[in-house]
């Protein structure tokens, strides 16, 4: 990280555990649920917001001193919505089977809070480059959750991980079954309270 | 001068001319690759109603799909009476006014042999319209295959229909009773009890999406109506 100043660290850093967007901030809860049926799909979602987030962050940034204070908001819209229609039109051209998975979920990054949320609290008042980090902090934060989140319900929901078998045959044989719960929302619900109820403990977060 | 308003409506235009402009190079670039694999899906959901098995160790390709639907498909049009017609493609369909000629795919068998024969079905489940393809055994009875492509159901209740435990039941029913008469597939609730005479039309339901479950049990049968003609022919000449 010697290549990074002290700040730009924090700014990276921070918003990976301590300022987490969705542990923490409570953002993007929507989309967290949705995709996070299969650790394939999160990954996917994961590199599309990371993208969104860090581009929108580095434009929006480039243009702060330009865009007239009253149409900010719809002139960060429009950015970010271009951003998501393109990754939107990339995944429908090379991974179709996974555009059809994530169906309207990456459409709906326009509305993640966290994207419009950093634009308007850091890129309008920060340089390029920290707005880029920023971003690129916000955006893996999320993923690591989303990750996380989807790895506990693919094991448990369907007896895989990325796809390959983990749970053996011989446990289905002897009367295991899947946790139907877990391929369901209210299964990332309750996956989502641990992850944030460990956080907090560990980290000794109080609410005030 | 940034608070002004013909600043704003400047830098706005401004914005949203390049943006525009991105975009439609974007989406124009990308149209081509984005159609053909529209066109695959719907090969490859053909294939999978006709019990082409896709292994593991081999996944579908495009070439591959390709390939195998070149090799192993033919597709004719038929009409309302279930008459073949002749020197039509099935991509000269005008659906709208054309409403009584249909597609049909066969899986061409040993020599003159037909395997089963594929057609579209589509209509509404709870928020959506679903589409995909239904494919009967060469005796135009037996069930060979389900598959949906396309489809806007809740996923893990309504989406489930794609999934193979369930299109899975539908292999080896049968669309007619012991009279002739064409009955259809109906999804029930719950699960199918196999004692009752009507087992053989009924398949486990979806817990959780009886009204996707409903509207697939109402487009199947009028999907099926629409074909029983050119059914009705294969199974008169199986018997003679």
């Amino acid at each position: 990280m010697a290549l990074l100043n002290k700040k730009s660290q924090v700014v990276l850093k921070d918003p990976l555990m301590n300022n987490n967007p969705i542990t923490f901030q409570v953002l993007g809860i929507c989309s967290a649920l949705a995709v996070t049926v299969k650790v394939d799909t999160a990954i996917i979602m994961t590199l599309a917001v990371v993208f969104v987030l860090s581009m929108s962050n580095t434009l929006i940034s480039l243009l702060r001193n330009f865009i007239p204070s009253r149409v900010r908001i719809i002139v960060q819209l429009a950015i970010i919505a271009s951003l998501v229609i393109l990754t939107d039109q990339v995944l429908r051209a090379y991974m179709y089977e996974m555009s059809k998975q994530l169906s309207v979920f990456v459409g709906l990054i326009i509305t993640n809070c966290i994207v419009m949320g950093r634009a308007e609290a850091f890129a309008m008042q920060n340089k390029p480059g920290q707005s880029f980090l920023d971003g690129l902090g916000n955006g893996l934060g999320y993923g690591i959750i989303l990750i996380a989140v989807s790895i506990f319900r693919e094991i448990l929901g369907s007896g895989t991980l990325y796809g390959f078998q983990i749970i053996p045959s011989a446990f289905y044989d002897s009367g295991y079954v899947n946790n139907g719960l877990m391929v369901l929302s209210p299964g990332a619900f309750i996956i989502l309270g641990l992850i944030i109820w460990i956080q907090r403990t560990v980290y000794d977060i109080e609410e005030n | 001068m940034r608070q002004s308003n013909s600043y704003t409506l400047i830098f706005t235009g401004i914005v949203t001319i390049i943006l525009g402009f991105l975009l439609s190079i974007a989406a124009t670039s990308l149209k081509e690759k984005q159609e053909l694999n529209v066109a695959i899906d719907i090969k490859k959901n053909i294939l999978r109603s006709l019990d082409f098995p896709e292994t593991q160790d081999e996944p579908w390709t495009i070439e591959i799909i390709q390939e195998m639907f070149d090799k192993n498909i033919i597709s004719y049009v038929v009409d309302g009476t279930g008459e073949k017609v002749d020197g039509m493609k099935v991509e000269d369909i005008d659906p709208l006014t054309q409403g009584n000629l249909s597609p049909v795919f066969c899986k061409k068998g040993k020599g003159k042999d037909v395997e089963g024969y594929a057609v579209p079905i589509s209509g509404k489940g709870l928020w959506s319209t679903l589409y995909g393809y239904f494919a009967l055994e060469a005796d135009g009875i037996t069930v060979k295959g389900i598959t949906f492509y396309k489809h806007g159901e809740t996923p893990g209740l309504g989406g489930e229909v794609e999934k193979e435990w369930f299109t899975h039941n539908f292999i080896g029913k049968r669309i007619i009773d012991g009279q002739g008469n064409l009955v259809g597939i109906q999804v029930v609730k719950g699960q199918v009890d196999e004692l009752s005479e009507n087992a053989f039309h009924q398949v486990d339901g979806i817990s959780g999406a009886t009204m996707t479950s409903k509207g697939l049990n109402n487009f199947l049968m009028t999907d099926l109506q629409k074909y029983e003609p050119f059914f009705k022919r294969i199974r008169t000449k199986g018997n003679s």
